[in-house]
C-alpha cells in the first residue's frame, strides 16, 4: 500500500512539473493566437472572454506590406534550399563515399561555417555587395543564405549516404551502371525521406534567418522577420496586428516542424545524434 | 597525413579496383564538391577581408581608407565598452545554455516514461524551437507588455505591479534569458531525450538487482552515458548563444544603457549605427576566435567522452 501510495505521488509530481514545462512552452503560442482576434479597444478590458474578429487579419494582411514580405520569405528560403540540395548532395556524396586528400578539413571548414559569427560574415558583405551591385536582389540574399542551409544539407545528408550498404552501389557497378547512374537511380532514391527532412529543416532555418536580411536586404526585399520589427518598435502599438504578424510567421514552420518530426533529432544535431 | 595516403587507398572504396587510378576518377571527388566549394567559399572570401579591414580606418563615410596597423585593436582592447562587452557575452552564454542544459534534462528524463500525456508532449514541445527568435522576442512582448501582457495581470495576483521586464537594467538579462530559453530549451530536451531512448536495458536492471539507489543508478549510470549527448546539446547551444545577436537586437538593441550590449551587437552598432567600419571588425573577429577556441576544446572533449561512452 504503501509503495503503490510512494508511485502515486511520484507520478503527480512529474506530470504537475511537465504540465508547468508545458504552460510556459506552450502558452504564449496560445497567448498570440488569441490576441489576434481581439479589436484594439478589448485588448486593455478583457482578457479571455471577448468579441472575436477578423479585423486585426485584414489590417496586417491587406493594407500593409506584410504580406509581400511573406511571399519574398518564401521565395527566398525554398531557392536557397534548392541551390543548397543540388549543390550539396552531390558534395555530401563525395565525402561520404571517396577518400581524398584534405577530406575532412573540407568537411569541418563546411560545418564551421553554421558557427561563424554572422556579424562577421555581414560587415565585409555589406561593402562587397554594394561593389557588385547585389545589395537587396534575390541574388545576394539567396547566396548569403548558403552559410545557413549548405552546412546542413551535405553534413546530414551525408549520414544517409553512409547509411546506405555500399554493397547496393557495388552490385549496381557490376552491373554496368556507370557512377552517376548509380546516384541517381538508386541511391537518391534510398536517402529521399532524409533528404527531404534535411531541406524541410533548412528551409526553417533559412526562414527564422535575421541578421542577413535585417543588414543585407531590407528596402526591396523584406523578410517577415525584418518586417516583424516595425510592429516592435512603432509606438502606437496595435498588439492585434503585432500579434497577427508573429502568428502568420509562426504557422508554416510548425506545419513542416510536424511532417520532419522523425528526422528532426538527426538534422538539428547535423547528424552527429541519429535518433 | 601523407603518410596515411597509401593506408586508406587499400580500404574498400569505389575506386579500390583500380590499381592505377586515372586522374579524371581521382579528381572525381573534387570535381562532385567543387559546385558547394564554390558557392560557400565564395561567400566566405569577407572571412579574409574583414582581417585585411580591421588593420584599416576604412568608414562607410568616406571612400578613401589608410592601412593604421594594429590601431584598431588597441583602440579596443584599451576601451571599457570592450571589457564590458566581453562580460556581457559570458554573462548571457553562461545564464542561458546554463539554464537551458538544466531545465532540458530534468524535463526530458520526466518525459523519458512512457505514457499517453508524454506522447503528446513529444511532439507539440518543439514548437517553440521552431519559432524565428526575433518572432519569439515580439511574442515575449506581448506577453510581458505592461498593459496588455497577461504576465502583468498574473503578477498583481502576488502583489507585484509594474515588473520592469525588458525596461530596467536589473531584469533586462532576466528577461533576454527567458525567451532564449522559451526558444532553445526544447533543443536540449530533444537531444537528450535521443540519448535516453538510446541507452541500454542491462546495465539498469543489474542494478536494480544489485539494489542501487535511483540517485546511484542516475549518476553512475545515466548521467555518464548521456555525456555525450549533452555535449552535443552543448556545444550548439553555446557557440549559438555567444553570439546572441536577434533577440537582444529586437528586445532592447543592447539597452536600456549598455546593459546588453555583447560582442555581436557592440560590433554591429560600432559599424553600421557609427559607421566605423575598421574599429569594428576588431570586435567581432575576437568573438569569432573565442568561439573558435571554445569549440574545438568542446569536440575533442566531446570525441573523448563518446569513446568512455561507448566502452562502458
Amino acid at each position: 500500500m504503501n509503495l503503490k501510495l510512494k508511485r502515486i505521488c511520484g507520478a503527480s509530481v512529474r506530470n504537475t512539473l511537465l504540465a508547468l514545462y508545458a504552460v510556459f512552452a506552450l502558452f504564449p503560442i496560445f497567448w498570440m493566437i488569441l490576441i489576434t482576434f481581439k479589436t484594439d479597444a478589448e485588448m486593455y478590458t478583457t482578457t479571455f472572454i471577448f468579441h472575436p474578429t477578423l479585423h486585426n487579419y485584414e489590417e496586417v494582411l491587406l493594407r500593409t506590406d506584410y504580406f509581400w514580405a511573406f511571399l519574398d520569405n518564401i521565395i527566398v528560403s525554398s531557392l536557397a534550399v534548392v541551390v543548397s540540395v543540388l549543390a550539396g548532395v552531390p558534395a555530401a556524396y563525395a565525402l561520404a563515399r571517396y577518400k581524398f586528400r584534405g577530406k575532412e578539413d573540407l568537411a569541418f571548414t563546411i560545418l564551421s561555417f553554421k558557427f561563424a559569427p554572422e556579424i562577421l560574415v555581414i560587415l565585409p558583405l555589406f561593402m562587397i555587395y554594394q561593389k557588385l551591385g547585389i545589395f537587396d536582389t534575390y541574388f545576394g540574399l539567396i547566396w548569403v543564405y548558403q552559410l545557413i542551409t549548405m552546412p546542413l544539407i551535405i553534413w546530414v545528408v551525408r549520414g544517409y549516404f553512409e547509411d546506405v550498404n555500399i554493397e547496393i552501389e557495388q552490385a549496381a557497378q557490376l552491373d554496368g551502371y556507370p557512377w552517376y547512374s548509380v546516384f541517381l537511380k538508386i541511391l537518391l532514391p534510398l536517402i529521399k525521406p532524409g533528404l527531404v527532412a534535411a531541406a524541410l529543416l533548412s528551409f526553417i532555418f533559412a526562414w527564422n534567418s535575421f541578421t542577413f536580411p535585417l543588414l543585407l536586404s531590407g528596402f526591396k526585399i523584406e523578410t517577415v522577420t525584418v518586417a516583424s520589427l516595425k510592429y516592435i518598435a512603432s509606438d502606437t502599438v496595435h498588439y492585434g496586428q503585432m500579434a497577427v504578424a508573429a502568428t502568420v510567421a509562426v504557422i508554416p514552420e510548425v506545419v513542416l516542424a510536424l511532417l520532419i518530426q522523425k528526422h528532426l533529432v538527426r538534422g538539428l544535431s547535423f547528424g552527429a545524434v541519429k535518433g | 597525413m601523407k603518410t596515411q595516403m597509401p593506408k586508406a587507398a587499400d580500404k574498400a572504396t569505389i575506386n579500390s579496383k583500380y590499381l592505377k587510378v586515372p586522374f579524371l576518377v581521382r579528381a572525381r571527388p573534387y570535381f562532385i564538391m567543387a559546385p558547394a566549394l564554390l558557392i560557400t567559399i565564395g561567400i566566405f572570401y569577407p572571412f579574409v577581408a574583414a582581417i585585411y579591414y580591421s588593420l584599416t580606418n576604412y568608414s562607410f563615410r568616406s571612400e578613401t581608407y589608410n592601412f593604421v596597423g594594429l590601431k584598431n585593436w588597441i583602440k579596443m582592447a584599451t576601451s571599457p565598452e570592450f571589457w564590458h562587452a566581453i562580460l556581457v557575452t559570458g554573462k548571457y552564454a553562461l545564464a542561458t545554455t546554463g539554464s537551458e542544459m538544466l531545465l532540458g534534462l530534468g524535463i526530458a528524463l520526466l518525459l523519458s516514461k512512457n505514457n499517453f500525456f508524454t506522447k503528446i508532449l513529444k511532439v507539440v514541445l518543439i514548437f517553440p524551437l521552431m519559432v524565428a527568435p526575433v518572432i519569439a522576442t515580439l511574442i515575449w512582448q506581448l506577453m510581458t507588455n505592461n498593459s496588455v501582457g497577461i504576465l502583468e495581470k498574473f503578477l498583481n495576483l502576488f502583489g507585484i505591479y509594474n515588473f520592469p521586464w525588458a525596461s530596467s537594467a536589473k531584469t533586462a538579462l532576466f528577461t533576454a534569458t527567458v525567451i532564449d530559453m522559451w526558444v532553445y530549451t526544447p533543443f536540449v530536451i530533444i537531444l537528450i531525450l535521443a540519448g535516453i531512448q538510446s541507452l541500454p536495458k542491462s546495465p539498469f536492471e543489474a542494478a536494480r538487482i544489485d539494489g542501487g539507489s535511483a540517485w546511484f543508478t542516475f549518476k553512475n549510470l545515466t548521467l555518464p552515458m548521456l555525456k555525450p549527448y549533452m555535449y552535443i546539446a552543448l556545444i550548439f547551444r553555446l557557440m549559438a548563444s555567444l553570439q546572441e545577436f536577434a533577440i537582444i537586437f529586437a528586445l532592447t538593441k543592447g539597452g536600456p544603457g549598455d546593459t546588453l550590449m555583447n560582442l555581436s551587437i557592440t560590433g554591429y552598432t560600432t559599424g553600421f549605427a557609427f559607421l566605423k567600419f575598421g574599429q569594428s571588425l576588431p570586435y567581432v573577429l575576437t568573438l569569432w576566435l573565442i568561439i573558435y577556441f571554445i569549440s574545438r576544446k568542446l569536440v575533442s572533449k566531446w570525441l573523448l567522452v563518446q569513446k568512455t561512452a561507448a566502452g562502458n
